[in-house]
């Protein structure tokens, strides 16, 4: 029972392979090694824990704001976090998330996701015409 | 740990790097090899608040298991302008949280346009050491003047923190309590101040093998900052007394037989290089 707030799926579905690259097999270039082990477990004890902690840190403002001023101001802040999120470049560009940065609050600090794994600075880069014709339903 | 994998992968770089240090990890000793050891600064750190601010103390020798890797380094790291912090534990891991939380104390007191409060930086430092349930290895010991005076925080790699008169961190920090123990009292002068916070360092220094070299101090007055460093050369290096090169001479020559080698030359080709 303590395994299930271990493991990373909470339903695995066997047969697939979760790191599908373009041809169905493991794309080792850009995800990396595989391992059933890895899949299922998570590799470090924080994983789990840095995974989800944008996602508990707004659920619990969200809960203390529900208790201290009623249902209407979290539904209100979700309404403007889901609108905000929706405003981006094309499909291929990295976005700054500026509204989504100042709606937060985090326009104001620095942590490790600003150093490390900057989207901006990422060498991989989807094919621009591929990637528009595909938002656009074209492809 | 995630700041070693400063690498070059794209996307998925944070699961990629733990999948690959687990993987590696697990096999590197089947194959006889070990894996690198994190460069720690086994350290002596202190502070002691005296009657107009706060003096930090701390050494300058940065160990990577049983070898001196940096003989001078500065382990006084500037927070704001009013506050200073030493660090202990692993080198990178203190650079880079006092760096952070420097950025983002300077980000705050822009946006609040009043000068951070030592409690601040405290705050900030704790909640990041807690969030990461002490896998940053940052032992840290912080110190600064503000609007409600001198502070002294000591801050540990879990995440909790004490405020006190006077606090020693590190692999020498036994050594250098008993000397706080012995002779701190409270409102000191600064000169007073400066002899306990050097004797406690040096103490460290000679009794302790992770702490030694200089002893760099930083003494936090309101509105003025003084960074000693060095504040004392307690280890000089030796200079050589004598020169050991042989003299020119010394070997006497005996016999000299000269050999020419006659080359002709047989066939002579030019290619130019393609400068173009």
């Amino acid at each position: 029972m303590f395994l299930k707030y271990c493991l990373k799926d909470s339903v695995p579905v066997t047969g697939l392979c979760p790191q599908a690259g373009s041809y169905g097999v493991q794309d080792s270039l850009r995800r990396g090694f595989s391992s059933v082990k890895n899949e299922l477990l998570p590799s470090h004890p924080l994983e789990l824990s840095e995974k989800n902690f944008q996602l508990n840190q707004d659920k619990m403002n969200f809960n203390t704001l529900r208790n201290i001023q009623g249902l209407h101001a979290p539904l209100k802040l979700q309404m403007e976090y889901r609108a905000a999120r929706q405003i981006q470049r094309l499909p291929f560009l990295p976005s700054s998330n500026l509204a989504l940065d100042t709606l937060r609050g985090s326009d104001d600090s620095i942590g490790f996701e600003d150093i490390l794994n900057d989207p901006v600075q990422s060498e991989l880069m989807g094919d621009p015409h591929i990637m528009t014709e595909y938002k656009l339903g074209v492809l | 740990t995630e700041e070693q994998c400063w690498g070059t992968w794209g996307k998925n770089i944070k699961c990629v790097c733990f999948y690959r240090n687990a993987l590696l990890e697990a096999d590197i000793n089947k194959l006889g090899f070990s894996s690198p050891a994190a460069r720690k600064t086994g350290t002596t750190i202190c502070g002691v608040v005296y009657k107009d601010g706060v003096v930090l103390g701390a050494d300058t020798r940065a160990t990577e298991g049983m070898v001196v890797a940096d003989k001078n380094c500065s382990k006084i790291h500037y927070i704001s302008p009013n506050i200073y912090c030493c660090g202990a534990g692993t080198a990178a891991d203190t650079e880079m949280t006092t760096q952070i939380i420097s950025s983002n104390l300077e980000l705050h007191s822009l946006s609040t346009g009043r000068l951070p409060r030592v409690t601040t930086a405290n705050r900030m430092l704790k909640q990041m050491l807690f969030r990461y349930q002490g896998y940053i290895g940052a032992a840290l010991v912080l110190g600064g003047v503000d609007c409600n005076g001198p502070h002294l925080y000591s801050i540990y790699p879990h995440g909790s923190t004490d405020k006190l008169p006077y606090v020693t961190m590190g692999s020498g920090s036994l050594a250098a309590m008993a000397v706080f123990e012995d002779r701190y009292r409270p409102n000191m002068e600064e000169e007073e101040a400066k002899r306990l916070v050097r004797d406690a360092i040096a103490a460290g220094i000679f009794n302790d093998l992770g702490s030694g070299s200089n002893i760099d101090l930083c003494v936090i007055t309101k509105g003025k900052v003084d960074y000693l460093r060095p504040h004392d050369m307690a280890n000089k290096k030796g200079v050589r007394t004598g020169s050991y090169r042989y003299k020119h001479g010394t070997t006497g020559v005996l016999t000299k037989a000269v050999t020419p080698l006659n080359l002709e030359v047989v066939e002579e080709s030019v290619q130019t290089m393609d400068t173009s």
